[in-house]
């Protein structure tokens, strides 16, 4: 018998570090993926650089990543949030490392489980919200209350505008975690379905090539759907970014 | 007779691909008829397009993540 699809995404842990508040924090092997994704991106932006004045091979790879994310913020927010570049940034770099990562066999995607999701929401939310009261003052709150309605209707806007706010967070955080849960589990089904019918021998194993050729295709749209989902969250950062900025045309 | 609800419950879950299905293939139809009426302008159109369409996949894998919890879990 295979081992279970939901096998894969099991945290191990491999050392007790020390005591907090009660709880023991451990070295786990999801701490360990996660520190191998920040070494590997601080190790790819050193060796881009180097800065010439024609740019070799690395430095127009690490020129290209900083364009790309400065126009994402400068397009969705504008250039007064450039400021806030360097999160977006970490953030997109970060998750794409990681979900690149967990595409490799015997490796852990950090980003399948729904903590390291739901902190990096957390984490975005509370600077659009601390920013927001930080640069407007209590005049933020203004977005909860879009302008030009009849009175009547803000008792029924703003409670749908402050519960699509809240609701931010949650689907910020389930979108990127379902997103790599559901690509692992149908990878390894199919694989599990593959070695079903290996094992079974006969004529049936010919048809082995089928949930093979169903993996190479997943494994194709794995590879694009961890590049999306780094830039659809970052993306989605700097939409919420917005609210930072243009508090009164909501 | 748990076990099979349990069963029932997981399928039911996982009919919220055909959502998810629609909508995926209703965003590529409207890129491409778009595209095609002006061409010129559906190179800058697709970062729009590959938003939805993450956006899209999604609401159909909460409800595949559900039927996986429901029989994994």
């Amino acid at each position: 018998m295979a081992s279970g699809p939901m096998e894969q995404f099991q945290i191990k842990r491999e050392a007790d570090l020390f005591e907090l508040f009660g709880q023991t924090v451990s070295w786990t092997n999801s701490a360990f993926w996660m520190v191998l994704s920040v070494v590997l991106i601080i190790g790819f932006f050193a060796l881009t650089l180097r800065g010439k004045l024609v740019p070799g091979r690395m430095q127009s790879m690490g020129e290209l990543s900083y364009q790309f994310i400065a126009d994402m913020v400068k397009d969705t927010v504008g250039p007064e949030a450039l400021r806030f570049m360097p999160y977006v940034f970490t953030l997109f770099f970060f998750i794409l490392f990681a979900n690149l990562i967990g595409m490799n066999p015997y490796a852990f995607t950090t980003t399948s489980h729904l903590a390291v999701t739901a902190a990096l929401a957390i984490f975005t939310i509370l600077i659009v919200i601390v920013a927001g009261i930080w640069k407007n003052g209590l005049g933020w709150f203004k977005i909860f209350a879009p302008s030009g309605l009849p009175l009547p209707m803000y008792i029924i806007i703003i409670p749908i505008e402050i519960i699509s706010f809240l609701s931010r967070p949650i689907t910020l955080a389930v979108r990127l975690f379902a997103n790599m849960v559901a690509g692992h589990v149908l990878l390894k089904l199919f694989a599990i379905f593959a070695a079903f019918l290996i094992a079974k021998g006969g004529v049936t194993s010919v048809g082995v090539i089928l949930p093979v050729l169903g993996t190479i295709g997943i494994v194709a749209l794995e590879f694009l759907v961890a590049a999306l989902q780094a830039f659809v969250f970052a993306i989605l950062t700097c939409v919420y970014l917005n609210d930072v900025y243009h508090v009164g045309h909501h | 007779m748990e076990e099979a609800a349990r069963y029932i419950g997981a399928g039911l879950a996982g009919t919220a691909l055909i959502g998810a299905g629609i909508g995926i293939g209703s965003i590529f139809s409207k890129y491409l008829e778009g595209a095609l009426r002006n061409p010129s302008a559906a190179a800058g159109q697709q970062t729009n397009l590959l938003l939805g369409f993450a956006l899209c996949e999604a609401t159909g894998l909460f409800g595949f993540v559900l039927a996986m919890i429901i029989l994994f879990v």
